[in-house]
């Protein structure tokens, strides 16, 4: 492991944050050109993590850190090895792109310099994620994704689905993410380690646990959401509803990969059981399936290219739990692939949205000669995602069936799903990337013309990328693909798939992939027809599954609300003080701790009469006519009490008892007549009987445990110390005042705290209280 | 409750609960007192001033909303304990300093303006609720 270049890349890891801070002066400064200086952030970021790619590729992973709550043993440190710098790579690199295409997409939309913030933001987030040794860090970073990808969701929140889906990519990412803390933690108690590094070195010890089951599953719980396996897909075609700058980062090569990215992490230590072989490749292979059944039912590109994700992430799942080093290996360079033609696509189908004015493929066609740059991305970008040779895509394409057409039913299965799933993904590919160039001009809302070259720079590099990457597949597998699938195996692994087509079963399955694709391309009407109407006969799906969730959680809150809180200010008191009581009596008589009967006290006279006056005082609060004089009579029983406590030796309890009763006495009096209460007490007898029995039983509960209290030895060893280090230590004769402002001076801080929302809320509630009555007036 | 006894002592009784409440305050280190004791001697003046003369003077004399005030107060002791990070130790820990004005010694500390923090959120809360619900004419 090698340590180095700390400090910067601590500052690559700040930057996007940095960045994301600049945004909104800068677009406000230089309007949508500042995209241009703000790309520059993620490439400086590309660049500095490129230099560490022939470290990495020899095999010798980049560790560094800083402390962070040192006391906590918690540190900010990152680990990159292949697979983190793969990731890193793809985020700040397709990153850069996107901030380019978003500074076009956008231009002269006044919250420009917000959104570019928000994804700058995201990138932090990301970035921060996949180089996060320490789970902590992992989940904050994983936390933060999806926070951001709530605001970025919901940018456009005038409107309703915008936020509905931005809501539903929150809960349903949040929730996983909770399972994934869960399992961390889980994970955690099981091996001992607190980081990645240290995980990863841990051998069989995961896979031996009693535990295991428990920490997989809560672990699939946080990727499967994030990852939108089925049937956790459903939110992220909702989060089409972000502006496609969006759709073409987050839902095509970074976040919902995050997913993937876990499980290929832990891959070495949760990897290689039976439950792992069976939950990845069924979950991710009925995903696959789904998901591009779903793809051809929609007629709005960005729609089909979603569901096309959510089937490409299964495809992913299902390689990782594969359990076989080929299968690695497929999904790597599947991952990196995708990654290139997808971001592309999506950027393709914003690209014509935003010079066509609509997505639906039914109203497109005829662009190639009026946006000859856009057609050229989106072909060769369709070409890698159909898995036509010399490109990536076929590279991959190759890799997944070599790793999966190895014999035996369970293979055979899944490599039959895998040739449905890629056909059906490549009749949505061309689809995209070359029905609406083709043909005679379509019905479109706007009249198209090329775009500007800040929204195809991005989609034509990712593109030729692709295409460069498939040429010259040795080049790609020596940076990134072998040091990625060594990290993700645990092994040293060499990728040698080669994109020259040469005779195998491979070849065999990719040609009858493309030939079914082709069939699928032709048919794709009646297809679409026919998925429809089956989806109409289900006519249930967890989208509205999610609703019914929703709905059912709002009515018992409401419900559990409605007992609880009932608004009657009497049932809450006697609620309140009947528990006081039940929680001081119940033990002192469970466990036989009553007070011994004390004796007769002997006291003088002037304490006598002070008792007396005490006694009296209540008694006529209890029989008082009416309520001015119950709480006058209340406030001499507080002063009798507070007597007590100077002639006890305690003057600073007594003043402030004194002045607590002083003020209640007049605040009681102003609520009073403030409430407009009848002078007297009408209470019918039975609530009487009921409210004298509770407060009988909350005095003899203190009474008693004061009895109690005082009975008990009396440990001086607290008192002992502040007499001894009142003046010594903090310069003070009065202990009480220095206990407060000094030796506890941070539960005074709490307390005043307390004072003031107390303050804050009796206002609010007697601000309520105007409204109300003013609105009954008028 | 405008008798003329009351009106005519109120401005007399305000007045010297509120030097006193400073007093109590400041001696309080030393001496029976303190913050917590002051706010409520300050707030009770505040709540006399209202009855006798009504809402709208008092207000008008604190300048401020009372609930800022408190607020104040609890910024005010939550940064008193901060300056304690300048200095390496743990926060609000108490830090001294005495330096000779005119000749005299005086003790000057973050623990007092922590205590003035209280006192001035005691102050803020109380005199808010009690002149909220004195304030009777606007409904």
């Amino acid at each position: 492991m090698e340590t180095g270049g700390q400090p910067l890349t601590l500052l690559a890891l700040l930057l996007p944050f940095l960045a994301a801070a600049l945004a909104p002066v800068l677009f406000r400064v230089l309007k949508h050109n500042a995209a241009w200086l703000l790309a520059l952030a993620p490439a400086a970021i590309f660049v500095h993590l490129a230099g560490f790619v022939s470290q990495v590729a020899a095999g010798q992973a980049v560790a560094g850190g800083y402390d962070w709550i040192p006391s906590l043993g918690i540190r900010f440190s990152w680990y990159l090895d292949g697979l983190s710098l793969t990731f890193g790579l793809l985020i700040s690199g397709i990153g850069a792109l996107i901030v380019l295409y978003s500074g076009g997409y956008l231009k002269g939309h006044a919250q420009q310099g917000r959104f570019i913030s928000f994804i700058l933001l995201f990138m932090g987030a990301m970035l921060g994620l996949v180089v996060s040794d320490s789970f902590l860090m992992l989940f904050v970073f994983w936390e933060l994704t999806s926070i951001t990808s709530f605001l970025l969701i919901g940018f456009d929140h005038r409107r309703q689905a915008a936020r509905r889906a931005a809501l539903q990519a929150l809960v349903v990412t949040g929730m996983g993410g909770l399972s994934l803390l869960a399992g961390l933690l889980v994970v955690s108690s099981v091996t001992g380690a607190r980081d990645l590094s240290t995980l990863l070195l841990s051998g069989d010890a995961l896979r031996e646990s009693p535990l295991y089951l428990v920490a997989l599953l809560l672990v699939l719980g946080g990727a499967f959401t994030k990852s939108a396996q089925f049937p956790f897909h459903f939110w992220l075609p909702n989060a089409m509803e972000a502006p496609t700058p969006v759709s073409a980062y987050l839902h095509s090569a970074t976040m919902v990969k995050a997913g993937v990215y876990l499980l290929m992490r832990l891959n070495p230590v949760l990897g290689d059981t039976v439950a792992w072989e069976t939950l990845l490749p069924v979950f991710g292979g009925t995903t696959l399936l789904v998901g591009a059944l779903l793809a051809v039912r929609q007629t709005d590109l960005k729609l089909m290219l979603a569901y096309t994700t959510v089937s490409s992430l299964g495809l992913l799942v299902m390689l990782t739990g594969f359990g076989s080093e080929r299968a690695i290996e497929a999904a790597v360079l599947y991952l990196v692939a995708h990654s290139l033609f997808k971001g592309a696509l999506f950027m393709v189908a914003g690209l014509v949205d935003h010079e066509t004015g609509t997505r639906d493929i039914r109203r497109l066609g005829g662009l190639s000669r009026l946006m000859p740059v856009t057609f050229a991305a989106g072909l060769l970008a369709a070409l890698s995602m159909g898995g036509m040779p010399l490109f990536l895509g076929f590279v991959a394409k190759e890799e997944i069936y070599a790793a999966v057409a190895v014999g035996g039913a369970w293979p055979a299965t899944l490599t039959s799903i895998a040739i449905a799933g890629n056909a059906l993904m490549f009749a949505i590919a061309f689809t995209v990337g070359l029905k609406p160039f083709l043909g005679q001009g379509g019905d479109m809302p706007k009249k198209p013309h090329e775009g500007p070259a800040l929204l195809w720079i991005g989609p034509l590099c990712l593109a030729l990328l692709g295409l460069a990457a498939g040429l010259f597949p040795y080049a790609l597998h020596a940076a990134i693909s072998s040091p990625m699938a060594s990290a993700v195996a645990g092994t040293s692994l060499e990728v040698k798939a080669s994109g020259i087509p040469h005779l195998g079963t491979p070849l065999y399955l990719s040609a009858a992939t493309i030939a079914l694709g082709i069939a699928f391309y032709r048919l794709q009407d009646r297809l679409r027809d026919f998925v429809a109407g089956v989806l109409a006969a289900i006519g249930w799906g967890p989208d509205r599954g999610f609703d019914q969730v929703l709905r059912g959680l709002m009515r018992l809150s409401f419900a559990v609300t409605r007992v609880i809180q009932n608004g009657r200010l009497d049932i809450y008191l006697t609620v309140t003080f009947l528990v006081v009581a039940v929680t001081l009596l119940v033990p002192m008589i469970f466990y036989g701790e009553l007070p011994a009967l004390p004796r007769f006290p002997d006291l003088a006279l002037h304490e006598w009469t002070i008792i007396i006056i005490a006694v009296i005082g209540l008694g006529a609060v209890v029989y008082a006519k009416d309520r001015l004089t119950a709480i006058v009579s209340l406030g001499i029983q507080g002063f009798a009490v507070a007597l007590l406590f100077m002639l006890f030796g305690a003057p600073d309890l007594s003043f402030t008892q004194f002045m607590v009763e002083t003020l209640s006495v007049v605040i009681l009096a102003l609520v009073m007549t403030r409430l407009k209460l009848t002078p007297a007490d009408h209470r019918p007898r039975r609530e009487k009987t009921v409210d004298l029995m509770v407060s009988g039983a909350c005095g003899a509960a203190f009474g008693l445990l004061l009895l109690k209290v005082t009975q008990l030895p009396f440990d001086d060893g607290l008192s002992a110390f502040y007499e001894a280090n009142s003046r010594a230590l903090a310069h003070g004769r009065n202990i009480v005042n220095v206990i407060i402002v000094d030796f506890r001076g941070l539960d005074t801080l709490g307390e005043i705290a307390v004072v003031m929302v107390a303050g804050l809320a009796i206002l609010a509630l007697i601000r309520v209280k105007t409204i109300d009555t003013a609105e009954e007036k008028t | 409750m405008r008798t003329l006894i009351f009106r005519t002592a109120a401005p007399y009784l305000t007045a010297l609960m509120l030097l006193f409440s400073v007093f109590v305050l400041l001696r309080g280190h030393n001496e029976p007192g303190g913050g917590f004791i002051g706010g409520l001697i300050a707030a009770s003046a505040f709540a006399i001033q209202g009855i006798a003369f009504g809402v709208p003077t008092v207000r008008r004399a604190l300048h401020f909303h009372p609930i800022a005030i408190s607020g104040f107060g609890l910024l005010l002791a939550a940064l008193s304990g901060l300056v304690s990070l300048a200095f390496g130790v743990p926060f609000l820990t108490g830090l001294w300093a005495s330096p000779s004005v005119l000749g005299v010694k005086v003790d000057l500390s973050t623990v007092m303006v922590f205590d003035i923090g209280v006192y001035l959120a005691v102050v803020g809360s109380i005199t808010s609720i009690a002149l909220g619900l004195e304030d009777r004419e606007d409904d």
